[in-house]
């Protein structure tokens, strides 16, 4: 419930700013954070998982494309592009809490 | 992650490599980790290589020799994430390491090939790769990438705890490959494993992974900042369109402008060639046929060669410099507007070149009806066999103007129409698919970015080689064969010992038999039969056209733009033009998608489809230019 707040309403997010969980989607570019959930199951969530997006795993918002989706992440020391929907399915926790 | 200590160690089966009469190995790895290029550094080959996961869907076998006359079968095969396949390129690479594939037995042993650049990711395949049990040699290749970047590794230590092993490889450069001569000819010393991780579960081997590396005292290079700057450029919200647009306008511009001094070489010789046989033979058959037929028809189809190694040129660089990634990115919001996802879009830029394999490299797209669907607009796509037809339509009827300064002429401009013609049928098509029949779910998109890397000179010109060879050898059989048949069917039946008048031969009768059904687009029976050669290929059109305007005119004094100019109306040209960008003349084509799809049902709707849509769109075409010019 909390994820769709911030997607929706970008005031509340800053209220929420403190708490340190994020949606990949949502993580600023160029901030590193620590994946804590893969909410994707069946072959596509694996798939993500076997491309570094693991539960501990450190991932970087590198860019994204001319149109602002998909985005890219530096996962591993690779570039891994994900729909904005799909990174909508990852939580993350920041290094730095509260720093958007 | 507290319950990975508690891995129980898997022993590794481990042993010399027995050597029967001749071993097969497995090349396995990530996807482009560099597996087909190790293949084709020892065997020799010439397998397909670029810089974009996905390049090789199935397995190639190729024969490597070693010293002492020794000898063994080396198999590539589709790069894998896991032993867990979810594309059917995946499904071959495990149906092969676990002796599943027809035809093939388990393999003798295995070469891992990792990408050194990416240890930690990469290496996690070899808990599961190890743990088969096979004889297992390790490749960290990009070696030369490690060491520039500042990466470094100790390959002992490596070896030392996972018990197989390991060298540091430059597969492109051919660094290191000792070392793997030295692992086939089974004289390596396999060392005895410490501990393998529990294979199903990932996050397992992920730690392993990174744990063995630590102990390897692995240092990751830094990032390529290459790659930053370039995709700074490419991905910006404005200049990376804008880098697309223009680098479509060159390749255009290219065809047109670069090729013709070669184009004109091409012809030169071919023509001086033909006056030359002309006035050495005497007048028979023989002089007919080959004059008429093979110089008039083959040779016409010939002088496209320049233009078409300028193409490939272009998609030779997009695939191997690892922009084509880039590309599919950009693509993927217009894919998800037809229902379709971003990797859809690196099939379809091969295709530029032939629908054939591109309908196979559709096997790394996971979703079957989005697989399909791909396969289905494939044809659209403007293949190299199109563009000898496109270009001698607007050179005949299209006078050269610059549009933009030097930059974009008018038929440069023609070109980049019609494929844009075809993109909107193949985008129209999707959306109309993907709506109905093939709805599905959206499936994630998740794609790897290779980093950049400059093509090599070598690659390059191999790649040009083979497919000028490709081309030549195409002109050499089928089009030959097609063009000595026409040429027969011309000729026949006799009168009075003689040919009979073109119109009253076999071919022009047939011609004639089809003129009332094509006579509404603006077509003469010539064209219909150049129509109905092109069933063949595309490009038999131009040969078959040369062929009967050979036989017609005198081919010295009229060149087939002229004999084209006087056949056709304007509106007649465009109604061809359009009619080529829709139809789905290749029986090789067909010939795929009934293989990949499993049955004759998609390639036959698909055919009919494709037939409709080019007759009608030609006789659209056709009223409007008439309706417009007068």
């Amino acid at each position: 419930m909390l994820q769709v707040n911030f997607i929706s309403h970008p005031k509340r997010r800053r209220r929420h700013g403190r708490s340190r969980h994020h949606l990949l989607s949502e993580l600023p570019i160029g901030e590193e954070a620590i994946v804590e959930r893969v909410e994707l199951h069946g072959p596509a969530g694996r798939r993500l998982m076997e491309l570094g997006f693991l539960p501990g795993n450190r991932v970087t918002a590198s860019g994204r494309a001319p149109g602002g989706d998909p985005l890219i992440f530096g996962v591993d020391g690779a570039l891994v592009a994900l729909r904005r929907e799909t990174a909508a399915c990852l939580t993350v926790r920041r290094e730095t809490p509260g720093s958007d | 992650m507290s319950g990975c200590d508690a891995c129980p160690s898997n022993p590794l089966r481990t042993g010399k490599l027995v050597a029967p009469a001749r071993r097969t190995v497995a090349i396995v790895g990530p996807p482009n980790s560099g597996k087909s290029t190790l293949f084709n550094a020892l065997t020799g080959l010439r397998q397909k290589v670029a810089n974009f996961p996905g390049v090789t869907v199935e397995h190639r076998i190729g024969r490597a020799h070693l010293d002492g006359d020794q000898e063994v079968d080396l198999i590539d095969l589709p790069g894998v994430y896991s032993l867990s396949p979810i594309s059917e390129d995946e499904q071959v690479t495990h149906d092969v390491l676990t002796g599943a594939m027809a035809g093939i037995g388990r393999p003798d042993a295995i070469l891992l090939v990792i990408d050194s650049t990416n240890l930690a990711r990469q290496f996690t395949l070899a808990a599961p790769v190890l743990s088969l049990g096979i004889p297992t040699m390790v490749l960290l290749n990009l070696a030369d990438e490690l060491r520039r970047r500042g990466g470094v590794l100790d390959t002992e230590a490596l070896a030392q705890q996972i018990g197989a092993p390991v060298a540091l490889v430059s597969a492109a450069r051919g660094e290191g490959l000792e070392a793997v001569h030295e692992f086939l000819t089974g004289a390596l010393a396999v060392p005895r494993p410490l501990e393998l991780p529990v294979v199903q579960d990932l996050p397992c081997c992920r730690e392993w992974a990174g744990r063995v590396g630590e102990r390897a005292s692995y240092r990751a290079p830094a990032p390529p900042m290459w790659t930053r700057r370039l995709d700074g450029l490419f991905l910006h919200p404005v200049g990376g369109p804008l880098t697309l647009a223009a680098m479509m306008v060159l390749v255009f511009q290219a065809i047109f402008s670069w090729a013709q001094p070669l184009i004109g070489a091409v012809q030169w010789a071919i023509e001086s060639s033909g006056n030359w046989l002309g006035s050495a033979l005497p007048d028979t058959a023989l002089r007919s046929l080959l004059l008429e037929g093979i110089w008039g028809g083959v040779g016409t189809v010939l002088t496209f060669l320049p233009q078409i190694l300028i193409l490939f040129l272009f998609i030779t660089i997009l695939e191997d410099s690892g922009y084509m990634s880039r590309a599919a990115l950009i693509a993927d919001r217009t894919m998800a507007k037809v229902g379709l996802q971003g990797k859809s879009f690196i099939p379809l830029l091969s295709a530029h070149a032939c629908a054939v394999p591109a309908i196979l490299a559709t096997r790394t797209i996971e979703n079957r009806r989005d697989r399909i669907a791909t396969i289905l607009i494939m044809p659209f796509m403007t293949c190299s066999a199109r563009l000898p037809v496109y270009t001698l339509v607007i050179a005949a009827f299209l006078p050269e103007r610059p549009l933009i300064g030097p930059l974009l002429g008018t038929r440069a401009a023609a070109l980049m129409g019609l494929y844009l013609l075809g993109y909107l049928a193949a985008f129209t098509t999707a959306r109309l698919l993907k709506s109905s029949v093939l709805r599905s779910e959206p499936t994630p998109f998740v794609l790897e970015l290779p980093p950049y890397r400059l093509p090599t000179l070598k690659t390059v010109l191999l790649t040009l080689w083979d497919r000028a060879r490709v081309f030549l050898y195409r002109a050499g059989t089928i089009i030959l064969l097609a063009t000595i048949i026409l040429w027969g069917l011309a000729h026949l039946p006799l009168q009075d010992g003689k040919a009979p008048p073109l119109e009253q031969s076999v071919a022009g009768t047939l011609g004639r038999t089809i003129e009332p059904l094509i006579e509404p687009l603006g077509f003469n029976w010539k064209i219909g039969v150049g129509l109905i050669s092109s069933l063949a290929a595309r490009e038999v059109i131009v040969s078959t056209l040369g062929t009967l305007y050979g036989i017609e005119g005198d081919p010295e004094s009229e060149g087939l733009q002229a004999a084209l100019q006087r056949e056709l109306s304007l509106g007649g040209a465009v109604a061809l033009l359009v009619f080529f960008a829709f139809a789905m003349q290749c029986m090789s084509t067909v010939a795929t998608v009934r293989r990949e799809t499993g049955g004759w049902r998609w390639p036959l709707y698909q055919f009919a489809y494709m037939s409709a849509l080019a007759y009608f769109g030609a006789l659209a075409a056709n009223h409007l230019v008439r309706l417009v010019v007068g």
